[in-house]
């Protein structure tokens, strides 16, 4: 789950239209682009998808961390196409969020000065290289989670620009948990370095879904315009049914001494993670917030002739091609 | 003779790795989405090139040795880059001109190596050839879009130009390993010229009056000081950690 804590917004708008629209989404339509739409749906989908964009441009630097230093040419293959899938995710989903009426730059911008946020295991360094697998196996497993349901939310492009990423998702989850199936077979060191993953990403991974329900103030509305499919806990609760059972398949411990099976309800009980850490890493205190927020202000400024100089080139092209006509 | 074609393909191998490798270093820091997306995709390309003229390479030596052993297991005074290759990142516009050198000599390069009389030559060359296609294009309309951009943006890759063209030369040398392996690229400079002052008068550009090169990679006789720091990094967990499988 890339998008959390999404604020929804109240909306003014008439209420016969609003009830009209609501029964469109009831039906099962998709609200397209130029169909009409409250101010607060238009508003809330551009922190969502903009959030979830800009989770997947942040998201390509921990493992770009790794890219360079991968053990063979085809883990480094395997790094390097994921990584460009993401960027394209990044691509439809700034795409998407354009049709609302906010630009890519925009957006950026927004990123850059702290108006929007991003996901915030992003936040967390990658130290190992399996780190790259736990990021597959519990970041891009969480991600799909949310992601899956998220293919029939209500406004079309962001549900067609889903259908696209859920396919490369479950490519990247399965070459995570490759990368933690040789680890947990190999060495000591190799276990060693396995283990530790788990134990750093396990509640971060947690994290990933947001505050528990009661906490969660803005669920409500974006449920109701299906902008939001299920709860947090509700996913959360999924996440950790089936990352345990492989977890166990690898031979390795969840961190979590209060974990157990619950017959009753059918799944697993487990401890919360510490939220308070969680919205520290919101506010810009995460282990690499700082960096990750640097490195992107950097790329951004650094590039900033190169799109100058193509927009100039384009420009005299365009004169060009008026004055030969 | 095998020894000199096994020589050979470290060249085209090593080459592309360690180009591969450069343009990883870019991975979320490009000046926009689509070309952090192009530099991904090209630097895949180019590992895969990798993976099969190393995993050839390996073949004719006939010592057991791997790809990945090649790749991660040999010292510098081993590797066969070219020296252009081994160049920092510098600037965008560094890495798209040192990406549009190479790239022009790669098309070339490759258009003759399909027609080799070994097949398993030819059939790499043959595929890569169609990737390539794609590098040269890209990388020549972004020399132009910025050699005819802004001020800023002209100057820069002039500047570009200027600092890399010294390390064009060296793959024009044609040697006993190049002809081992039935391949001239001496053949290709006049090729090579023809399609560099196209695009640098296009991208208003000047090319250097000297044809001074810098030498010494693809013979491995002398390396730049920048390729021990790349391995260093690339070979790090195969080297900290010997005989792991990943």
């Amino acid at each position: 789950m890339y998008a959390q804590m999404i604020k929804s917004e109240a909306t003014q708008d008439d209420p016969a239209k609003l009830e009209e629209f609501q029964a469109r989404i009831d039906a099962g339509d998709k609200i397209e682009p130029k169909d009409w739409m409250p101010e607060g749906y238009r508003k809330t989908l551009i922190r969502q998808i903009g959030q979830h964009a800009h989770s997947e441009i942040v998201g390509q630097l921990p493992e770009g961390n790794w890219i360079t230093r991968a053990p063979t040419l085809e883990r480094k293959a395997i790094l390097l196409a994921k990584v460009q899938d993401e960027a394209g995710h990044g691509l439809y989903l700034y795409c998407a969020a354009e049709t609302l009426g906010v630009s890519r730059d925009e957006m950026t911008e927004m990123l850059l000065d702290g108006r929007m946020k991003y996901s915030s295991i992003f936040a967390y360094p990658t130290l190992t290289w399996a780190d790259m697998g736990a990021v597959g196996w519990l970041v891009d497993g969480a991600a799909i989670m949310n992601q899956v349901p998220l293919q029939r939310t209500s406004f079309g492009p962001y549900s067609r620009a889903m259908i696209r990423i859920c396919k490369e998702e479950s490519f990247h989850q399965r070459q995570g948990f490759d990368i933690m199936m040789k680890m947990c077979s190999g060495t000591e060191a190799q276990k060693k370095m396995a283990q530790d993953a788990l134990n750093r990403f396990w509640f971060p991974a947690l994290m990933m879904f947001g505050p528990s329900d009661a906490e969660s103030k803005h669920s409500e509305q974006s449920m109701a315009w299906k902008i939001k499919m299920n709860s947090n806990d509700e996913l959360r609760q999924k996440f950790v049914d089936q990352t345990v059972p492989q977890a166990e398949y690898l031979g390795l411990t969840v961190p979590d001494e209060t974990l157990a099976w619950n017959e009753e309800k059918g799944g697993y009980d487990f401890a919360e993670p510490d939220w308070n850490e969680f919205f520290e890493v919101l506010k810009g205190n995460g282990p690499c917030s700082v960096d990750r927020i640097a490195t992107r202000r950097k790329a951004w400024d650094d590039g900033a002739w190169v799109r100058e100089g193509l927009m100039a080139h384009a420009a005299k092209k365009r004169a060009a091609k008026v004055a030969a006509e | 003779m095998s020894g000199d074609k096994f020589e050979f393909l470290l060249r085209m191998g090593d080459t592309t790795l360690i180009l591969g490798h450069r343009l990883s270093e870019w991975c979320g820091k490009a000046p926009v989405l689509e070309e952090d997306i192009a530099l991904a995709n090209t630097a895949l390309d180019l590992i895969g090139q990798t993976q099969m003229w190393l995993g050839l390479a390996a073949e004719v030596e006939g010592k057991g040795r791997s790809a990945d052993d090649l790749a991660m297991l040999r010292d510098a005074w081993d590797f066969r880059c070219a020296l252009l290759v081994e160049q920092p990142n510098g600037d965008f516009g560094r890495t798209i001109m040192r990406q549009y050198l190479f790239d022009q000599w790669h098309i070339l390069a490759l258009g003759a190596l399909k027609a080799n009389a070994d097949e398993r030559i030819a059939a790499i060359a043959a595929k890569a050839e169609k990737e390539v296609t794609y590098h040269v294009e890209r990388s020549a309309d972004l020399v132009v879009g910025l050699g005819d951009g802004t001020e800023e943006s002209h100057g820069r890759m002039q500047a570009a130009l200027d600092l890399l063209y010294p390390y064009v030369g060296e793959f024009f040398d044609t040697d006993a390993a190049d002809q081992a392996a039935g391949f001239d690229p001496a053949s290709l400079r006049d090729a090579y010229d023809t399609a560099l002052t196209a695009t640098m008068a296009e991208a208003t550009l000047t090319l250097p009056d000297s044809r001074f090169a810098h030498k010494g990679g693809r013979t491995g006789q002398r390396h730049s000081e920048h390729l021990g720091h790349l391995l260093t990094e690339m070979q790090w967990l195969q080297r900290a950690y010997p005989g792991a499988s990943w």
